[in-house]
């Protein structure tokens, strides 16, 4: 029996779809059989930062209202054998579309099969939320080190507790070391402090990234990348491993690039 | 006008990170008790119940409330007397 892991915020644009598809990439890559749900209804995205939007066929609302069956909607990722899938949000319906019920059916069919099913929530408190979170057994909060991410993320992980789910935890996107170190960007443990929750990991802002949504290549995929490196850190805590988080601040140096050139990161 | 000029010249300020802290704490003190209307509806309740062991009380007029001020947030209850108890003054 798979895991059902709701990748949520309250604030839109802090990085939900790209934690969904670069988590989903690096569990695929260790060998773990994911599916990648857009639950986005009306807003899909996660097609095209994975590469995958010329691929698409049927969609979420083509399965809930049986006009496909659920295998024929997954889009196999051909980069990853048979271990990464995506089921497409409808991009003509919007989120009433759904129902919370029929999104837990369905997620609860795909759990059978699979190991990891990661749901990009669409943000905001509305029925997309209630519905992204319908079947999910854990929760991954997506927050920027800014005071009205953080203030939305406190709404959201407080609604979270309200539907009873007990696993939720904090990603940080997009923190700038040299902000932090001015003083002038909120900190891991001030951001913490504040939401008194679990912590996941925490990613480095990445100019590489727009270089991979380009390519529709999330960046787990790029050795140069330190976004895909905190990203690849995530996917192993998020089956239990322990791993340390890594520094944030980008090593310098002659040894740095020379580790850089030849692909071994930093 | 001067102000506005004091602010753009400013150098010798705080880190910003810690104005934000400290805004995000007083938002979330309002952002948590006012979230649900249970929430205070429960705490008025519980006020009801200690002050009329000392004090007979207009239930009806009970008012408790969140109220921001400028570097704080004070919960505030207004609580109409109607009589006191002759035992209060023992306490
Ligand atoms: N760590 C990062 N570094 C740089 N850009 C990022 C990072 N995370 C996300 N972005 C960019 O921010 C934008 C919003 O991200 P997205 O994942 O679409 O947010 P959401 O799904 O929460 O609305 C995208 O353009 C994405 O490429
Ligand atoms: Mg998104």
């Amino acid at each position: 029996m798979g895991e059902v892991i709701v990748v949520t915020s309250g604030k839109g644009g802090v990085g939900k779809t790209t934690a969904a598809a670069n988590l989903g990439t690096a569990l695929a890559l260790n060998e773990h059989r994911v599916v990648l749900l857009d639950a986005d209804i009306g807003l899909r995205n996660l097609d095209v930062v994975m590469g995958l939007e010329n691929r698409i066929v049927f969609d979420l609302i083509d399965v809930s209202t049986g006009v496909c069956r659920l295998k024929q909607a997954l889009i196999r990722d051909k980069r990853f054998n048979e271990h990464l899938f995506l089921l497409p949000a409808a991009q003509t319906r919007d989120k009433t579309a759904v129902t919370p019920e029929q999104m837990k059916a369905i997620t609860d069919e795909i759990k059978a099969d699979y190991d990891y099913i990661l749901v990009d929530s669409p943000a905001g408190i509305e029925q997309g939320f209630r519905n992204a979170i319908a079947g999910a057994d854990r929760a991954i909060v997506v927050t920027t080190p800014e005071v009205s991410a953080v203030r939305d993320a406190d709404r959201i992980i407080g609604l979270l507790e309200a539907s009873e789910m007990t696993e939720v935890q904090l990603l940080i996107n997009r923190i700038r070391p040299g902000m932090v170190k001015r003083g002038d960007m909120m900190d891991i443990d001030d951001i913490i402090d504040i939401l008194a929750v679990d912590l996941i990991g925490a990613v480095p802002e990445d100019d590489r990234m727009l270089v991979a949504t380009n390519r529709g290549e999330p960046t787990v995929l790029d050795g140069m990348s330190r976004s895909g490196r905190a990203f690849r850190n995530i996917a192993r805590r998020i089956v239990g491993e322990q791993v340390p988080l890594m520094p944030l601040e980008a090593e310098t140096g002659f040894m740095a690039r020379v580790r850089h050139m030849f692909g071994f990161g930093s | 006008m001067f102000d506005l000029l004091g602010k753009v010249f400013r150098r010798d300020e705080a880190p910003s990170k810690e104005i934000a802290k400290e805004r995000l704490r007083l938002v979330l003190v309002h952002d948590r008790a006012t979230v649900s209307p249970q929430f205070l509806e429960t705490i008025k309740e519980e006020v009801i119940g200690v002050i009329t062991e000392y004090m007979e009380i207009d239930h009806t007029g009970v008012e408790v409330s969140i109220h921001s001020l400028d570097k704080s947030v004070a919960l505030v209850a207004s609580i109409p007397i109607k009589r006191m108890k002759r035992t209060a003054k023992a306490v």
